[in-house]
């Protein structure tokens, strides 16, 4: 060989995946396509359809004697074998597998049946019978936290589980000198980003060893693994936890699972037979877990230059009805950035933690940083216009100088590398701003509404474990044994005919890690790419790991492939220290290519790979003085600068920060309100790029969430609690038709702070995305604010002024407002044929009455004027059985009454309140009414189409019945109308 | 006129992936489910059980579908086919496949099965269609990984080589 | 979500098919395509004991001429009847509003006459029925009934079908000489129930509005010699007795603005194509 040998590289290389043989052929392996036990059966959960009550009883007999039913367990049931989670604030606050005594959320598990398939279990949850009392419940945060709310959790003083203030720099001294202040409220709504693949848990107990033996698709931080022992009452061995090769999607939701795998470890105890639970997506939707909503206001003290000294933050974060590990990480993950991208030494903050009646929060991809940017991003876009200077230009003055890395930012995050002026220039340039300013000013002179945003953002990436105990005073920190950095833990193996393999702490998600790692390992052992075997399994009785392990927080590029590389590398060197003495050449001159191993200088003089391989296996004795046998290598990345919050309370929340300016240019359609993404550019600077197909992908999705989180996205509730976005037909997640591609820029400033020099660039847009879109709508219009998601319906309310009024003698019929704007309400009246007295005996005549109501099959009165029924309802073609109560008050003979009461079945509940006034007319009796009725489980979550509009309909068929029967008493019989609408019934009587 | 009893299994004959099967399943058992866990075939995904996700797309008689809207006894006598069809198990990728993997069309691969059966058919209904054809095709399908680019883009390459092979035989034949 | 049991009937004839309807008095559903109805099985928002299966009913699998009429059988599937040939030169309408039905997807399965019979308000189907004074055939072991669009949608999801009728086919009237259409609507995405859908018809001094998505069922106005002048006013006055109302995707006041501005817009439409 005459020319030099040139090691071939991987690393930076566009490779495509080594996943992706298996999931195009349908041959990857889910965790609900791994192989059960012969014996395991099925779980279902009765969940339920209050925000919040007390359950007074559970009747679950029915449905223990269904055929092919194990058992069925409540959380009293599992309180015999776990404790309540444990949370980082010590609040009184028992969060329980299954609900005991009280419900606090819709959707909230309080019965789990383990069947011989999940059909059955659905059928016999159907059978469970649950009385409840409805409490009052606190749905928005702002109400939560004020001294008027009921308690969510009775032992807890209030729904504010931390309240705590920071100083950095001096605000005070800064908003009192500045030019002008200026002030956001932003109200950020609930969102996730729901994972094609729902959660899935196949848990075994094993009596001889104690140890709950769990396969399930968690996707860490394995931070929580002690969490779920803690509750076992069990040592991390007892919990043998397994993730699978291939899971379907995790965006962080999949830390979330963790109660459940408690719950099925626990249900196989009891079953005592492997039980196997695969989530549906009406209960991913309704009570899997959500990004924080947020309410945030924001001060910025600016000078008329477009300089901003200071921020002053205050950000009420709403976690639902539980604080779940790893809680509160979404406000403080983001705590060393919140001064964004720029030079800003002062800064005051405020952070609340707040409970509400709905599902509990978690982690989602961009954790914090889409609600925290989305109040930065947009008070930069504010002061520029308030000064009347350009948005570019202002966040140019204030971005961390090029000369400034290692950048110490107020609160404390280190940022590690950058030149945010190249990237903002590099997108200025080759994404063509002209182009689209030009577009803007064209648009606006033929009339057409557009408008131009932009965002800065500096993206944290590989958390630091420390960040989480910020939240605990300095105090409270000194009494509990110290948390700070990470660890990253990667193997390589060789076997005796040289296949090599490797694994690392990351269970995989879908974002590539297997063709990282495969790049890496290739690259250090002059193998290819597809050469190497990646086992992207985890098993916590056998694999390393740490607790820092874990998919989550981009993590991977400058945490596990550093640990990978480590580990190749030592791999490498031993084979090195095996071959060197064979070719006759010091160490440092054997070189690895083309899947032999040879003298640097003569590549002639080689070995084959597998050859120097089956030394270390077949011949140990031969190895060189104190080389152990084998071929194994493992390595453990920790990373120095993470370390725990300071006096100050200082905390750099994560390793490596990288950067990328965004911009837009959208145009509205005057007509319909729809927002049109025209052109989107994103410039990245993630460091070192170790696979840029991976890399554009990676951006593209986090841009995708970022666009459905401004036009789209929002878990909507009521304010009674009730929950409305159970089905994808509700809960809108864009397809093709509704993403545009953006066009994506890179630069690569390598971090100093990792071996690899990568950061992480998964998160950067749904920070971004979300508010450049909302820049450029408040361009547009020319709006001080707006909240997202940008509807077409909110934004043509916004430029269509004041409404048409209908004609002048068109009467329109003002419905009363109910306790809450989310009630049906209604009001009406009605001739009926008979005295005031006879109707009025009707209505107070169980029998009559029972015949009057829609499907009734019969009242039974438990006290004077309270009635239990059983009635078949249905709305337009749903139909279903459910449990009545009906109670009658105010009761001025035969003049008015009040009827109030509630309905329960597997459908849903209702609450309801109506008042009816009988009125002698023309020798009959004018019957006027008015109702309020709130709806909430099931039917409210994914038939809310069909919810709204019945009302009329079904007062209507009531008073026909009512007027059959003054009329000729017994024409109607009993049950005979269950086609009367659901919803209908419940309007009139809110007998549910 | 057959009437199958809600408590009988029953007996279903038909044609997978080309084979002829027997499985057997009560008739509220949805097509999904007995493919997975009756037949075996974990190519088709479940992601909504409501008709929206479009991840258990499945063609029967050549016709995309959602498997979870279907019965598995009515698929007695028709042709089932999932992706595991679309090679050999041993045979390179098709075209369509190795096109997913060249434009990066796919992250985490739930969603993939069901849209290479939408896009399989589509193609073959429509074999040069614009950028805008293809997405209103995918807008049956939701992914949450990539954003789309790359499906489209894999999407359309395969068709603009599937136009360009049909053109070089035309010339040279 | 998986359905509740049920017996299953694999009718090969129609006559199969009344007579399990009317055996199972009431507790049977048809399943034609499914796609609405085995999403709501799933969610057991539906249980019906028996579910009588249409689709293989090869003598319900037809699209014919009936007088100025298509006839299309109930076992027609969405993308059957897109297919036939004539469509957009004879029932412009319908080739304009079936690509906003659903998706590819479940077009391939969706029937015309299920998705008249599931009746949503906000569905294409109804709302070309309505606005091309269509009608349905209904059939049951007593014998043939044909009702028109108007006599036929009742309310939200709700119908004049008797729970033994069968629909056994839809009939839409052709395009006539003269006549111009045009639809469109605005959904949440590509596919969704439409916010509010609007189709129009025009034919000389004679227009047409059909709206869905706003009121319980799609609705119809007719205008004749109707200057331009007071169309603003009357698309205002139609907007506010559809009575709309809020929902999590729109509010009532958005679904009247796009009466007043999609309606303007797609008379317009149709006028200027008239032919």
């Amino acid at each position: 060989m005459a020319e030099a040998f040139v090691p071939e590289k991987f690393v930076g290389k566009p490779i495509e995946r080594v996943e992706d043989e298996a999931l195009l052929r349908g041959l990857a392996r889910y965790a609900d396509d791994y192989p059960a036990r012969l014996d395991t059966r099925h779980a279902a959960m009765l969940r339920s359809p209050h925000a919040h009550a007390e359950i007074v009883s559970i009747d679950t007999s029915v449905a223990a004697a269904l055929p092919g039913v194990v058992c069925v367990i409540t959380g009293a049931d599992v309180q015999e074998y776990v404790d309540p989670f444990l949370n980082i604030v010590k609040a009184p606050m028992e969060l329980w597998p299954l609900a005991v005594e009280r419900v606090r959320y819709v959707g909230e598990a309080l019965v789990l049946v383990v069947a011989m398939d999940r059909y059955i279990a659905e059928d016999a949850v159907d059978h469970i019978q649950v009385e409840y009392k409805v409490l009052e419940p606190a749905v928005n945060p702002e109400y939560a936290a004020s001294e008027d709310s009921p308690t969510i959790h009775e032992k807890c003083d209030s729904n504010i589980l931390s309240d705590r203030e920071f100083t950095y720099g001096e605000p005070d001294k800064a908003f009192e000198e500045c030019d002008r202040v200026v002030k956001l409220k932003i109200d950020f709504p609930r969102s996730s980003i729901t994972p094609m693949e729902n959660y899935v848990v196949m848990a075994d107990y094993h009596p001889a060893e104690g140890v709950y033996d769990v396969l399930a698709n968690f996707q860490g931080p394995f931070t929580v693994h002690p969490v779920m022992c803690r509750a076992l009452r069990v040592k991390n061995t007892g919990l043998r936890l397994r993730t699978p090769s291939n899971t379907g999607g995790g965006f962080g939701i999949k830390v979330a699972i963790f109660p459940y795998i408690v719950l099925m470890a626990v249900a196989s105890r009891i079953a005592g037979k492997p039980v196997k639970w695969v989530e549906d997506r009406l209960e991913h939707l309704s009570s899997a877990t959500a990004a924080p909503n947020r309410v945030v206001e924001i001060e910025a003290a600016a000078m008329n230059d477009g300089k901003v000294t200071g921020f002053r933050l205050s950000q009420l974060d709403d976690y639902g009805a539980f604080l779940r590990a790893p809680m509160p990480g979404p406000l403080y993950r983001m705590h060393g950035v919140c001064t964004g991208s720029y030079e800003i030494p002062n800064l005051y903050v405020r952070n609340r933690l707040v409970m509400t009646n709905k599902s509990p929060s978690g982690m989602v991809r961009g954790f914090g940083g889409p609600q925290m940017y989305y109040a930065i991003e947009r008070v930069m876009h504010r002061v520029a216009i308030e000064l009347n200077l350009d948005p570019l230009a202002v966040i140019r003055k204030n971005l961390v100088a090029a000369n400034a890395f290692p950048y110490h930012a107020a609160a404390g995050a280190v940022f590690d590398s950058g030149n945010y002026q190249a990237v903002v220039d590099m997108a200025v340039k080759e994404g063509r701003l002209d182009e689209i300013l030009k577009r803007r000013d064209e648009a606006r002179a033929e009339g057409r509404i557009y408008g131009v945003g932009y965002a800065a953002v500096t993206e944290p990436t590989h958390s630091n474990m420390g960040y989480i105990t910020t939240i605990l005073t300095k105090e409270e920190r000194a009494k509990r044994s110290p948390t700070q950095g990470t660890n990253s833990n990667a193997t390589v193996s060789v076997d005796p005919f040289g296949g090599v393999s490797t694994s690392t702490d990351v269970p995989p998600m879908g974002q590539g890690h297997a063709t990282l790692m495969a790049q890496i390992v290739a690259e250090q052992l002059g193998l290819q790419p597809t050469e190497i075997t990646c086992n992207m399994e985890i098993d916590t009785q056998k694999d390393k790991w740490s607790i820092a392990a874990g998919n989550y927080a981009a993590r991977f590029t400058s945490g596990p492939a550093v640990a990978v590389q480590m580990a190749a590398k030592m791999m490498r060197d031993k084979l090195a220290h095996i071959a060197a003495p064979n070719l006759n050449v010091p160490v440092e001159e054997v070189e690895f290519g083309n899947g032999l191993i040879f003298a640097r200088d003569n590549p002639d003089n080689c070995l084959k790979f597998y050859r120097v391989a089956g030394t270390a296996h077949w011949s140990p004795g031969s190895l060189p003085e104190g080389m152990e046998g084998g071929l194994s290598e493992s390595a453990v990345w920790t990373p120095r600068q993470l370390t725990a919050p300071d006096e100050k309370d200082r905390i750099n929340t994560s390793l490596v920060y990288g950067f990328n300016i965004d911009f837009c240019g959208i145009e509205i359609d005057k007509d319909t309100g729809e927002v049109r993404i025209d052109h989107y550019v994103t410039a990245h600077d993630a460091g070192t790029i170790l696979n840029p197909l991976i890399a554009h992908g990676q951006i593209l999705g986090s841009y995708s969430h970022g666009v459905s989180q401004a036009l789209f996205e929002e878990f909507v509730y009521d304010e009674d609690g009730s929950f409305k976005s159970g089905t994808f037909a509700d809960y809108l997640v864009p397809s093709a038709t509704e993403v545009p591609e953006p066009i994506i820029l890179h630069m690569e400033t390598p971090s100093p702070h990792t071996p690899l020099g990568a950061k992480g660039l998964a998160d950067g847009n749904c920070m971004s995305t979300p508010v450049c879109i909302a820049n450029a709508v408040c361009d547009a219009l020319d709006l001080e604010n707006i909240q997202v998601p940008l509807f077409p319906s909110k934004i043509s309310a916004l430029i269509h002024g004041e409404e048409q009024p209908p004609p002048a003698q068109m009467a329109v019929v003002e419905t009363k407002p109910g306790k809450s704007d989310s009630a049906i309400t209604g009001t009406g009246s009605s001739m009926v044929p008979a005295d005031p007295q006879t109707v009025w005996d009707t209505l107070l005549d169980p029998e009559k009455l029972a015949a009057v109501i829609p499907g009734c099959h019969g009242l039974d009165q438990v006290a004077e004027n309270d009635y239990r029924a059983e009635v078949s309802l249905g709305a337009g073609p749903v139909r279903g059985k459910f449990l009545a109560s009906v109670v009658l008050s105010d009761l001025v003979e035969p003049t008015s009454v009040t009827l109030a009461g509630g309905l329960d079945g597997p459908l849903g509940s209702s609450q309801g309140e109506g008042r009816v006034r009988l009125e002698a007319q023309d020798g009959g009796t004018l019957v006027s009414y008015e109702y309020s009725v709130e709806i909430s489980g099931k039917v409210a979550a994914v038939g809310s189409r069909l919810i709204e509009g019945g009302a009329r309909v079904v007062v209507n068929q009531f008073f026909s019945r009512l007027i059959k029967q003054v009329e000729a008493p017994g024409s109607v019989t009993m049950g005979s109308g269950s086609l009367s609408l659901f919803q209908r019934l419940l309007a009139w009587l809110g007998v549910k | 006129m057959p009437k199958l009893s809600q408590e009988a299994v029953q007996k279903i004959n038909f044609t997978l992936n080309g084979e002829a099967e027997t499985g057997m399943a009560e008739p509220r058992m949805l097509l999904s489910d007995f493919l997975r866990n009756v037949m075996g075939v974990t190519g088709c995904h479940v992601g909504c059980e409501h008709g929206v996700c479009g991840a258990c797309t499945v063609q029967i008689d050549g016709k995309a579908q959602r498997s979870c809207l279907t019965l598995a006894v009515q698929v007695e006598g028709r042709a089932v086919d999932t992706v595991e069809s679309l090679t050999g198990r041993e045979n390179p990728l098709s075209d369509l496949q190795q096109n997913f993997k060249t434009h990066h069309g796919l992250q985490c691969g739930y969603c993939t099965p069901g849209i290479l059966m939408s896009a399989s058919e589509y193609l073959e209904k429509n074999p040069d269609p614009s950028e805008a054809e293809v997405r209103d095709m995918l807008s049956g399908h939701l992914c949450r990984c990539t954003g789309y680019a790359g499906i489209v883009n894999a999407i359309m390459a395969t068709a603009k080589e599937r136009q360009e092979n049909k053109s070089e035989k035309s010339t040279a034949g | 979500m998986k359905p509740r049991k049920f017996d299953l009937v694999r009718a090969e004839t129609t006559a199969e098919a009344l007579a399990a309807l009317s055996e199972a008095g009431g507790e049977a559903k048809i399943f034609a395509g499914g796609q609405s109805l085995m999403a709501m099985m799933n969610l057991r928002l539906l249980e019906p004991s028996v579910l009588i299966d249409i689709s293989q009913i090869s003598e319900l699998s037809y699209i014919k001429e009936a007088g100025d009429k298509l006839e299309i059988g109930a076992a027609v599937t969405q993308v059957e009847l897109l297919s036939w040939p004539g469509l957009a030169d004879r029932l412009p309408l319908l080739h304009q509003a079936i690509p906003h039905l659903g998706h590819f997807q479940t077009r391939n399965r969706g029937t015309i006459c299920g998705s008249l019979s599931h009746s949503d308000p906000s569905s294409e189907l109804p709302l070309c029925l309505a606005t091309l004074g269509g009608e349905v055939v209904l059939q049951s072991v007593r014998g043939e009934r044909v009702l028109s669009a108007a006599n036929f949608q009742l309310g939200m999801m709700t119908t004049a079908k008797a729970d033994d009728e069968l629909i056994v086919a839809a009939r839409y009237p052709f395009k006539k000489p003269g006549e111009g259409f045009a639809f469109t609507e605005v959904a949440q995405r590509r596919g969704d129930f439409a916010i509010v859908a609007v189709a129009a018809v025009a034919s000389g001094d004679t227009f047409r509005l059909g709206v869905g998505g706003v009121a319980d069922k799609p609705t119809v106005r007719n205008w004749t010699n109707l200057a331009d002048e007071n169309l603003d006013d009357e698309l205002n006055a139609f907007a506010w007795e559809l009575k709309g109302s809020d929902d999590i995707h729109a509010t009532a006041r958005y679904r009247r603005e796009l009466v007043r501005r999609l309606g303007r817009r797609v008379i317009e439409e149709a006028k200027a194509c008239r032919s």
